[in-house]
């Protein structure tokens, strides 16, 4: 009963959304402020069903109702609550749920704080994101209803997939999503605007709060999703460049350029044309991510299933949207005002030079990841293109703009003084230096590339420090003053340093983690030390234990270090899930300071040994704390009153004068 | 400035970094591809010792030999060729006899494959997807590797 209820929950959405994808479109067309209005009233019904069908899967999966296929496919009463709340995204068709859920969500959002949007625009846009939700409903009921029953109830469901058995499946989905399905309003805004014909400025100051919003998700879910992948794979990687992290890595280097170039738009009324072909494109590499991951293409843990029908349904949601959206940009785009022109040497500047590199970086990625699937399309060979590639492109093309990045702030809109702004960096280019010194020292000579990263890494750090000093004035006037001014700071311009903190922080992480991190893979019988950094691990012995559906055989390890003291001791198992009779290794972290120590075990050998990995990683929790400060300088910025108040004022207000966006 | 020379700086800095870019790109992809091959193809196509490939085939029954420090000997087959591995490392979690495996590496001269990596892709049931087109080909492909592999629905790994 309660499955069916959703079903239908969705049916109806599905007619709401085709209302909500017309009628406004024909009230804009004909003038008509009361077609133009149903686009509300739509958008809130629309999500209220959508939350129903939702709200009636989840129960079904909290009462373990095994007549559902998807609920005997995915889940089994042995399992954890929470495992059985989290397994509804677990698995195909509960996931394309969560992603209307969170797609109509936004809609509504839209609906209910648009009151300040042109009647035109609000009703475009919400029409377009009408469309989207369609599209999706339309897929979800032909190929992947999660509705679906048994004629005769199983008595026991067939578990979850013990890898996605992890609090990690409750945050990164959810996160991702938020991010992926975020970009879809800037695409449906940039649609309206050229539906209607009509860009300006203010364009940008509705659109990027919500690309804000989306960026800080998606940062935070792939940042999650690395976490995770760090600790469940058991070989201490935190980025394997495989195609579906690329699929969400993708979306975030177009975000990030967007939420640059529409502060450029807001700003200055410049880049209009090219923040709309942004907007489209970000949301289309969503598109392609959810493709990627969704259709089978690419096989691996995201992959649920493979059922031919849903990769070309798919197929054709992405042809329709990106080529329609791309055509109809190509088709009305020329007839868009221009925005001014700038000197090259100035705030939009330097977001210009961000821009191109953020969007040739993405292209680099881009092309990585599809070229394997486009060769083996066409010629049947296939390859794998790994992290060399992306380490030989990738790299070389984010360096320069991390160089460049405490640059941009410093610099004055319109025309910027290059050489001033240079040397209010020079404290921070003398500390950089400094690191990249010491780092080369300590390493003893080893690959040079390593400390130079490092040094880049600590100028991104101190160019933000060194931003907020110079607004502050805190090393000219007393303390207190200072104090004062930097309460006074619009709130977006401790956003950008905060962000920008955040990037030099993981960048050090990254280039500490896998250039001075240490490896030790050795087969220990009990009794045997192994002796990494400046740690060293006693093996003594196995035992067993039994969990709520799997049991494990725990490994024991005291750590010590070199000179003797006691640590603690660390715990690493191998997993078996007797449902699907299959073998995890959950790997034992110990973390000191930002570094982590980190052993799994191997299979256990017929000799009573174990074969151990162990890992040292240095400074290996900075890459996910500088995501968390990321996250943190795009809420403050959210949280600044410009953006809050969103009436249209005139550029030139005091605040807008000061603030850095 | 005038605009003219505003707007040549803005579409040549542009031109200059895709250019750089796509010469990286042409570089790596020449570089750092590495082909999948099984042991067929291995055979039938000659390919010369040290070159860095992906050998994907069935872990033959009964071939797996441990040695001492982690090291362990086997062979991939596809039911007409046999390639001899040797790996040394902790296996993955589902490394099994006739199972798919996917290693990579490069051949030593002896014909031996030194594999430096064991992809762990696939879970009790799943058979990797080059591995799986790769017994097709060959005509050792059983049915029920297909029919498991669609009711598990997913793959290990990342």
């Amino acid at each position: 009963m309660i499955a069916e209820l959703g079903h239908y929950a969705l049916m109806l959405a599905l007619g709401l959304a085709l209302i909500q994808g017309t009628m406004p479109i024909v009230g804009t067309r004909t003038n008509d402020p009361v077609l133009m209005s149903i686009a509300v009233p739509t958008a809130l019904a629309q999500f209220a069903f959508v939350a129903t069908a939702f709200t009636a899967l989840a129960i079904c999966y909290v009462i373990s109702d095994f007549s559902v296929l998807n609920v005997f496919e995915n889940s089994n009463s042995q399992m954890p609550f929470i495992y059985r709340l989290t397994s509804i995204w677990g698995n195909h068709e509960g996931s394309m749920i969560l992603w209307v859920s969170i797609l109509t969500f936004f809609g509504a959002l839209v609906a209910v704080f648009g009151n300040n949007l042109p009647a035109v625009l609000k009703a475009n846009a919400l029409a377009v994101q009408a469309w989207i939700a369609a599209a999706f409903h339309l897929f979800i009921l032909m190929t992947s209803n999660p509705f679906v029953r048994i004629p005769q109830a199983p008595f026991e469901g067939q578990d979850l997939n013990p890898i996605l058995q992890d609090p990690g499946l409750a945050f990164h989905p959810p996160l991702l999503y938020l991010g992926y399905v975020g970009f879809s309003i800037a695409f449906s805004f940039a649609i309206a605007a050229l539906l209607e014909g009509r860009i300006d400025a203010a364009w940008a100051r509705w659109v990027r709060p919500w690309v804000l919003g989306a960026w800080m998700c998606l940062t935070v879910g792939i940042a999650g999703g690395s976490y995770w992948a760090y600790y469940t794979l058991g070989w201490g990687g935190f980025w394997f460049w495989d195609p579906v992290e690329n699929a969400s890595l993708m979306p975030w280097l177009a975000g990030t350029a967007l939420l640059h170039s529409a502060v450029v738009m807001e700003k200055r009324g410049a880049l209009k044309i090219w923040t709309i072909l942004l907007a489209i494109l970000t949301f289309s590499l969503s598109l392609i991510g959810t493709f990627l991951v969704r259709s089978g293409v690419l096989t691996s843990v995201h992959t649920f299933a493979n059922d031919p029908m849903r990769g070309v349904f798919i197929l054709a949601i992405l042809v329709v949207f990106i080529g329609g959206a791309l055509a109809l940009y190509g088709w009305r785009a020329p007839l868009l005002k221009q925005g001014g022109l700038f000197a090259p040497i100035s705030r939009e500047g330097a977001l210009v030079f961000n821009n191109l590199f953020l969007t040739t970086a993405c292209a680099s990625v881009f092309i990585g990841t599809l070229y394997p699937l486009a060769l083996e399309a066409l010629t049947g060979a296939k390859i794998s293109v790994g992290p060399p590639f992306f380490n030989a492109t990738f790299g070389p093309l984010f360096i320069p703009l991390t160089v460049v990045m405490p640059l941009g702030p410093l610099l004055g809109w319109k025309r910027g003084d290059l050489l001033g702004a240079a040397q209010r960096l020079l404290a921070a280019a003398i500390l950089a230096m400094l690191a990249m010194a010491a780092a080369f020292a300590i390493e003893q000579g080893g690959p040079v590339l390593a400390p130079f990263c490092a040094g880049v890494a600590v100028i991104v750090m101190a160019g933000a420090v060194t931003d907020i000093a110079e607004r502050t004035l805190v090393l000219r006037l007393p303390f207190r003053v200072a104090l004062r001014r930097a309460i006074g700071l619009p709130r977006s311009a401790w956003g950008t340093a905060f962000a920008h903190f955040g990037v030099g922080v993981t960048l050090l992480g990254i280039v500490a983690a896998t250039a001075w991190g240490s490896e030790r893979i050795a087969e220990m019988k009990v009794g045997d030390n192994l002796d990494i950094a400046r740690y060293r691990i006693t093996f003594t012995g196995l035992f067993g234990r039994q969990g709520p559906n799997y049991h494990d055989i725990v490994g024991r390890f005291i750590v010590r270090r070199v000179n003797g003291d006691l640590i603690g001791v660390m715990e690493p198992s191998r997993r078996t899930f007797p449902t699907r009779n299959m073998t995890t290794t959950e790997a034992a972290l110990m973390t000191r300071g930002v570094s982590q120590l980190y052993v799994s075990l191997g299979d256990p050998l017929q000799n009573g040994n174990v074969a151990v990995r162990l890992y040292f990683k240095p400074q290996v929790l900075l890459i996910w704390l500088g995501a968390a400060l990321m996250f943190a300088g795009g809420a403050l910025s959210l949280s600044d009153r410009r953006l809050r108040v969103g009436a249209p004022q005139p550029a030139k207000t005091k605040a807008a004068l000061h603030s850095a966006g | 400035m005038t605009r003219k020379q505003r707007r040549l700086v803005l579409i040549g800095s542009g031109l200059v970094v895709l250019a750089v870019a796509v010469a990286l790109m042409l570089n790596a992809l020449r570089d750092s591809i590495v082909f999948f091959n099984s042991p067929s193809d291995v055979v039938e196509k000659h390919v010369p010792a040290g070159t860095r490939i992906r050998l994907g085939g069935l872990v033959k029954d009964g071939s797996v030999v441990r040695g001492s420090n982690l090291s362990v000997r086997f062979e991939v087959t596809d039911g007409k060729n046999g390639i001899p591995v040797n790996y040394q490392g902790v296996l993955p979690d589902l490394f099994r006899e006739g199972q798919g495996v996917v290693a990579e590496g490069a051949l030593d001269p002896g014909g031996t494959f030194r594999a430096d990596s064991i992809l762990a892709k696939h879970d009790e049931t799943y058979m990797p997807k080059e591995v799986a087109d790769a017994l097709k080909r060959s005509g050792h492909w059983k049915d029920d590797y297909g029919r498991q592999a669609g009711a598990s629905a997913g793959g290990g790994g990342k």
